[in-house]
C-alpha cells in the first residue's frame, strides 16, 4: 500500500514535470527518447528497487549495487584485506582469514547465494565461496559484515559452491580440483583413481546461521564445476556438473574434452542424512580453520578443527547417480519448479535438459547403462526432457524469470538467449559486450524469480567505457525482460572480476538494518564505556591505551611514558550512539590501516614507536564540524627513560 | 505512515523543483498556482530522516519536552531544525517556556512574524555553541576562564555560585545528553548584549 501511494505521486510529480512546461521535451533523444534512461533513473533521494550482490571474483570481495540504477553502495570486504575498513588489518578481524596454512589475506570469491526459506530468499545471510584456499564466508544481512568464514578440507578450487538448499539446511561446496585425500606425497601421473573429489554439506544453524562442517562426499577424481539444489518435488536433492570425467592431470583443455559426454551428479542429501544417523561414515583426521566474528565483543576468533565425516558412495548406494551430459558442462542450474536441470555444455553444440521425474523414474526401474567407481550411471535418453537445439556458442550459465521463460548466457557468440521451458524454443537473442559469464535475475535461485531485470556479468570490456590504461574494468549489463523481446537498458563498471551475482528486492532486506551498535551490550575486552573508563596500562612492554572517541575529542589525547621498543595496543572505542557517524583512527607510522569504528563498536592495532619524539594521531572520517581538531600527541621517549605513564584530556 | 509524509513532503520538494520557469527566470519567481517558491519548498534536510534506533537528537528532544514548546516553535519559525539534526557536535542552552514568558509583552509574536525570520534565527543560534559542554565542561570552562563561542558569533561568560552554573545569567537548571551535543536548559533568553 505505502509503495502505491508513494508510486502514485511520483508518477504525478513526473507528469507536473513533464507537461508543465513545454521546454524539456527538446532535449530527448537517443537512449532517453526510447525511455530506457527513465527506466533506470532513480531520483535523488529515492531508493533502488533491487539490492545486487555482485562477486568481486578475484578482488575476494563482495560489491552491493542497486538496481536498476546499477550504482555501486559498498564493497564488502571477505576474503581479503580492506585497509579502508581495516578489515584483516586490525586485532579484530586478523583472525577472519586464519586457515590451515596460516593467514591468506586474499582468495577469488565466486558465487554468492542468499538464504532461503521454503525456496524463497529470505534475506537472512548471503554466502559466497573463496576459489583459492577452499573456503565459505556468511555474511550478516542486518550488518553487511563478513561474520563466519569455514575452511574446506580435501578441496581445492572451491568452485561448485556455495549454494544453498531450500530452507537453508545446507550451504553446499564441491572441488574442482581432484587432489589426494588424505593429501600426500605421490607421482602426479597416478591420479587416475587415486585422486578424489569432495563434495561438502556446511549444516547451517538455523538461529544464528552458524556454519558447521556436517559430512563430505567423496567422489571420483572429476572436476566439479557448479552445482544447484533441488527444489520443489526435487527439494533433498543437489545436482553438480562434472568435466574430466577422464581423469587427466596435465593439458587439460584437450585432455579433458575427450569424452562426447560427462556427467551431472545427483545427490540424494536426505539419503545422506540417513547414512550418517546408521553410523555409515568414516571419520578422517582433518585440518581447517572455523573463524566466528562476534558482534557483541567485535572480535573474531579462529578455531582448528580435526576431523570431518565422510561417505564413500560406492558403499552408500542410492546417495549418488551420474546423469550423462555433453561435453564438458559448465552451468547446472535448475528451473523454479524444480523439474529441470539444465546442463550447460560448453563445448555442446546444444543444450541439455534433464527431467528429475524421468531420473526419479529410471532409478525406480534400476535401468541402468553402466557404472563408474561403483556410483549408477543412467541412459542419456531416460533422463532427458528435452534440448535447445543450436542456441548459441559455448553455453555457461541458465537463469529463470517467473513465466516460464529460461535465459542462457553464451561466452563465445556473446549473447544472452531467451527460450521457453517445455517447447525449447528459442524466443529472443541480444548480444553482450563482451563475452558474458554469469548472469542474475534477482531470486533467479528460487521457486519465484523476479521477471523484471536481468544483469549479465561480462569478462571483456574493450571499448565499453572510457579507457584507463592496459587494465579495464569488467562490467555488468542491465537488461528490461518484462516484455517479449530483452532490452539493453544500462553498462556498469564493477569492482574485480564480477563473477556471479545474488539479488533480490529492497524490501526483503533494508528495514532490518542494523544502525548502531549498543554501547551498552559491547563486550569488548578492552572496552571504554565513558571517558572515565579510558586509561593506559603498561605490562612490561606491552602498552594498552583504552581510548574512547565522541564528537570531536580522544579521551585521552595527551599520552607520556612510551618508550622506544614498546608494543602499544590502540583499543578504541566509539561512544556515539548516532547513526551514520562513524569515527577513524591513524597513528604516524604505524605498519597497518585505519581504524573505522562504527558507533557503539570497538577496534585495535599495534603501534610499534621506533623513534622518540611527540607523535600525532588523528580521526580520519570527517566526523563533524569539529573534526579537524579531532587529534592528539604521543610522547615516547627513550628505552630505558624514567618518564612516568601518564594520560589526559585537556589537562585533567 | 511515515514513509507517505516522506514522499509526500519529497513530492513537494520536486514540485519547487520542476515548477515552470522557475529555473530560468531566477528563484523568486511563483509558480502556476501563485505559490511563492520560498513557502512552498521548505526543505527540512536532515530533520526528515527518519531513525529511530539512535540515541535522540537535540531535535527531538527538545520537540519531546512540554516545557520547551517556545523554543521549538521559534526553532521551525526560523526555519533552523537541520542546524539542531547536523552531525554537530553541538551545546544548545535551551531556555524553558517561562523565560520566554518573561520577555516584554509582545516580543515573542513579534520575532515569530515572517519579516523577523533572521533576527529569530539571530537569537537562536546565540543559545549554540560548537563542542559538546556538560555541567562539567562549564564549570572548567569558568575555572579556567575560557569563554563560550558561540554559533551566532558572540562570546558568552560562564560563572559558578555554589552548585550553580551560570551562561551570561542564565541559569542552567538541567542537562540532557543528546546523540548530537547536549543540551543543558536554562532559565533566561540570552539576548544579544
Amino acid at each position: 500500500m505505502k509503495k502505491t501511494i508513494l508510486s502514485i505521486t511520483a508518477i504525478a510529480t513526473l507528469a507536473i514535470g513533464l507537461i508543465g512546461c513545454g521546454g524539456a521535451k527538446k532535449d530527448g533523444s537517443g537512449a532517453m527518447s526510447g525511455g530506457n534512461a527513465e527506466k533506470v533513473y532513480v531520483a535523488p533521494g529515492e531508493h533502488d528497487e533491487f539490492y545486487g550482490f555482485i562477486s568481486g571474483g578475484f578482488s575476494g570481495q563482495l560489491a552491493v549495487y542497486g538496481l536498476p540504477s546499477g550504482r555501486l553502495f559498498k564493497v564488502i570486504p571477505v576474503f581479503s584485506q580492506d585497509p579502508e575498513k581495516a578489515y584483516g588489518y586490525n586485532e579484530e578481524t586478523k583472525p577472519m582469514l586464519n586457515t590451515s596454512y596460516g593467514f591468506v589475506p586474499w582468495d577469488d570469491a565466486h558465487h554468492p547465494d542468499i538464504s532461503q526459506t521454503n525456496g524463497e530468499l529470505d534475506g537472512r545471510w548471503c554466502f559466497i565461496n573463496g576459489n583459492n584456499t577452499p573456503r565459505i564466508a556468511r555474511i550478516d544481512l542486518k550488518t553487511f559484515e563478513t561474520t563466519e568464514i569455514i575452511e574446506i578440507p580435501n578441496s581445492a578450487g572451491n568452485h561448485s559452491s556455495s549454494f544453498v538448499t531450500e530452507n537453508t539446511e545446507y550451504v553446499v561446496a564441491g572441488t574442482r580440483f581432484s587432489v589426494p585425500v588424505p593429501q600426500r606425497d605421490m607421482p602426479i601421473d597416478e591420479y587416475k583413481g587415486n585422486f578424489k573429489g569432495a563434495l561438502s554439506f556446511i549444516s547451517v544453524d538455523q538461529e544464528d546461521g552458524g556454519m558447521d562442517l556436517s559430512f563430505q562426499i567423496l567422489m571420483p577424481g572429476f572436476d566439479y564445476d557448479l552445482a544447484h539444489p533441488g527444489r520443489g518435488a526435487s527439494h533433498g536433492w543437489f545436482f553438480f556438473t562434472t568435466y574430466n570425467s577422464e581423469e587427466a592431470h596435465t593439458l587439460m583443455e584437450v585432455n579433458a574434452s575427450q569424452n562426447d559426454k560427462d556427467f551431472i551428479a545427483a545427490i540424494n542429501w536426505k539419503k545422506a542424512e540417513e547414512y550418517i544417523k546408521e553410523g555409515k561414515f568414516k571419520t578422517m583426521p582433518a585440518n581447517y580453520a572455523h573463524n566466528v566474528y562476534d558482534e557483541h565483543t567485535h572480535t573474531a576468533t579462529s578455531t582448528m578443527k580435526k576431523e570431518v565425516r565422510a561417505l564413500d558412495p560406492a558403499e552408500c548406494p542410492g546417495l549418488v547417480y551420474f546423469l550423462p551430459t555433453p561435453k564438458s558442462p559448465h552451468g547446472c542450474d535448475v528451473d523454479p519448479s524444480g523439474e529441470y536441470i539444465v546442463g550447460n555444455g560448453k563445448l555442446s553444440a546444444n543444450l541439455t535438459i534433464h527431467s528429475f521425474t524421468k531420473m526419479l523414474e529410471a532409478i525406480k526401474n534400476e535401468k541402468f547403462a553402466g557404472e563408474a567407481y561403483g556410483i549408477p550411471v543412467l541412459n542419456f535418453e531416460d533422463v532427458l526432457a528435452g534440448t535447445v537445439v543450436q542456441p548459441g556458442l559455448g553455453p555457461l550459465h541458465t537463469e529463470f524469470d517467473d513465466k516460464g521463460n529460461a535465459y542462457t548466457t553464451f561466452f563465445i557468440s556473446s549473447e544472452v538467449v531467451k527460450w521457453k521451458l517445455g517447447t525449447w524454443e528459442v524466443l529472443d537473442r541480444k548480444p553482450t559486450y563482451y563475452s558474458v559469464g554469469h548472469l542474475m535475475i534477482p531470486a533467479g535461485n528460487s521457486r519465484k524469480p523476479s521477471g523484471k531485470y536481468l544483469v549479465a556479468m561480462n569478462k571483456i570490456t574493450k571499448d565499453r567505457y572510457l579507457p584507463t590504461g592496459p587494465e579495464l574494468c569488467q562490467s555488468a549489463q542491465l537488461y528490461d525482460i518484462s516484455g517479449d523481446k530483452m532490452e539493453l537498458l544500462l553498462d556498469f563498471p564493477t569492482i574485480g572480476e564480477p563473477h556471479y551475482a545474488a539479488g533480490c528486492s529492497a524490501d526483503l532486506i533494508k528495514e532490518q538494518q542494523t544502525k548502531i551498535y549498543k554501547l551498552e551490550e559491547n563486550k569488548h575486552a578492552w572496552v571504554a564505556k565513558n571517558e572515565k573508563e579510558a586509561k593506559v596500562t603498561r605490562n612490561g612492554k606491552e602498552v594498552h591505551i583504552q581510548m574512547t572517541m565522541i564528537r570531536s575529542h580522544f579521551a585521552p589525547d595527551n599520552i607520556e611514558g612510551i618508550k622506544v621498543g614498546d608494543k602499544v595496543y590502540f583499543h578504541v572505542t566509539n561512544l556515539e550512539q548516532d547513526f551514520d557517524v562513524p569515527h577513524g583512527f591513524a597513528m604516524i607510522g604505524a605498519n597497518t590501516s585505519e581504524l573505522l569504528i562504527m558507533p557503539g563498536q570497538t577496534e585495535s592495532f599495534v603501534w610499534e614507536p621506533k623513534q622518540p619524539g611527540v607523535w600525532p594521531m588523528y580521526c580520519t572520517d570527517f566526523c563533524s564540524a569539529l573534526h579537524q581538531e579531532m587529534q592528539g600527541y604521543v610522547r615516547v621517549s627513550p628505552a630505558g627513560s624514567n618518564i612516568e605513564l601518564s594520560w589526559s584530556l585537556d589537562g585533567e | 505512515m511515515k514513509t507517505t509524509i516522506k514522499s509526500f513532503l519529497a513530492v513537494i520538494g520536486l514540485i519547487g523543483l520542476v515548477s515552470c520557469g522557475g529555473a530560468e527566470q531566477g528563484s523568486e519567481s511563483s509558480t502556476a498556482s501563485g505559490e511563492s517558491t520560498a513557502e512552498t519548498n521548505t526543505p527540512l534536510g536532515q530533520a526528515s530522516v527518519v531513525d529511530e534506533t539512535s540515541d535522540p537528537n537535540i531535535l527531538q528532544v527538545a520537540i519531546g519536552s512540554a516545557d520547551h514548546s517556545t523554543l521549538v516553535a521559534a526553532v521551525q519559525a526560523a526555519q533552523i531544525e537541520h542546524v539542531l539534526v547536523n552531525a554537530g557536535p553541538l551545546t544548545v542552552f535551551a531556555p524553558v517556556n517561562a523565560a520566554f514568558d518573561a520577555l516584554p509583552a509582545g516580543t515573542v509574536d513579534n520575532l515569530l512574524k515572517p519579516e523577523n525570520k533572521a533576527t529569530l534565527a539571530g537569537i537562536l543560534t546565540g543559545h549554540a555553541a560548537p563542542g559538546s559542554f556538560d555541567v562539567e565542561g562549564l564549570k572548567k570552562e569558568a575555572r579556567k576562564g575560557r569563554k563560550l563561542y558561540m554559533a551566532s558569533g558572540t562570546y558568552l561568560t560562564v560563572t559558578v555560585e555554589g552548585e550553580d552554573v551560570f551562561v551570561e545569567g542564565a541559569k542552567v537548571i538541567g542537562t540532557i545528553q543528546t546523540s548530537n551535543g547536549i543540551i543543558n536548559v536554562v532559565d533566561k533568553v540570552i539576548l544579544p548584549g
